[in-house]
């Protein structure tokens, strides 16, 4: 059983305990300039929809990326309805594969 | 914990992660939005050095939850604040903020039942059952697991989206992440788009409701 990821693990874990324990052991989070503070915020929409757009719309062969659509685009927007409509990422994720796997018995790509 | 499970499935059949590597990684990393991403970043061919500084940056929202839950952990001892910040996550957070204003006062069984018996271990039981079931799966697309990833990042993303600024960094990053993507490579229009759409957001006027929310 491979476990090569362990030491990227521990390396997420060396990377993310000092922002968790910033605040708890030093309060000294008031002095970050206010900007750095709102860039830190808006990393997290930015970071998540670029993984997600990626994912969806590019498609990688030979090493080559194309623009793709298909399917997975349906269940995606599906999703992030549901999540803004509900605040409810399980049922969000829960419609998105439904539509997959009936869209995909239906024949679509 | 559905969450926790639809990870462990994904990291097995997307990321090709083993159990030991899921597991240490619910384990070390403990931070459901990083995790998944890690699974798109090892898929891409992300580099770790890489990998490490978004995840720093994608978690960097945790220093704000500590910097709340500060106050309440006044004159506790640095070694139960250090664990303590260890499983400050999202939802742990959540819980236990609202429980201590609550209360009016740091709840020591409050906070760890919250980050511990509602949160970590369900997370981690989640993850194993996921992970074990992805190792079952032989064609994830026929039952729709392949859309899994996508969504959970993007429904993550819309969560987190809590005024315009937010909303303008999420469009930029996904733009910027695609031509990036055609341009170069899906590695690095990830890590361009998950960089320069902050600073678009921060160019955007923010909405007044925001700004009095204190954003």
């Amino acid at each position: 059983m491979s476990t090569d990821l362990v030491p990227l693990a521990v390396i997420m874990l060396a990377v993310t305990y000092p922002t968790r324990a910033f605040g708890l052991l030093n309060p000294a989070i008031d002095r970050l300039p206010r900007r750095a503070l709102e860039y830190l915020r808006l990393v997290g929409p930015a970071v998540l929809a670029s993984l997600a757009a990626v994912n969806v719309m590019v498609a990688s062969t030979d090493g080559r990326s194309t623009f793709t659509v298909g399917l997975p685009w349906l269940s995606v927007v599906a999703c992030m309805a549901l999540v803004a409509w509900r605040r409810n990422l399980f049922l969000g994720l829960a419609v998105a594969v439904a539509i997959a796997i009936a869209g995909r018995a239906a024949g679509l790509p | 914990m559905g969450f926790g499970f639809v990870y462990g499935l994904t990291a097995r059949t997307v990321g090709a992660f083993s159990p030991i590597e899921a597991m240490a990684m619910s384990l070390l990393a403990f931070g459901g939005a990083a995790q998944f991403a890690a699974i798109g970043y090892v898929a891409s061919g992300v580099s770790w050095p890489a990998i490490a500084l978004l995840t720093f940056l994608l978690n960097a929202r945790h220093a704000l939850y500590s910097a709340a839950l500060a106050p309440w952990f006044r004159g506790r001892s640095f070694g139960e604040r250090a664990v303590a910040a260890h499983v400050v996550t999202d939802e742990s957070f959540a819980l236990a903020i609202a429980h201590f204003r609550r209360v009016g006062r740091f709840d020591p069984v409050g906070y760890w039942f919250a980050a511990i018996v509602t949160t970590m271990i369900p997370w981690n039981l989640a993850t194993f059952a996921g992970v074990m079931l992805g190792d079952a799966v032989v064609e994830p697309s026929r039952f729709g697991i392949d859309v899994i990833f996508p969504a959970a990042m993007a429904g993550l993303a819309v969560a987190l989206i809590d005024g315009r600024r937010a909303l303008v960094a999420a469009f930029a990053g996904a733009a910027i992440g695609v031509l990036g993507s055609l341009a170069w490579s899906p590695t690095i229009g990830i890590i361009v788009g998950g960089i320069v759409g902050p600073l678009v957001g921060m160019a955007t006027p923010e909405t007044a409701r925001a700004r009095e929310g204190g954003a």
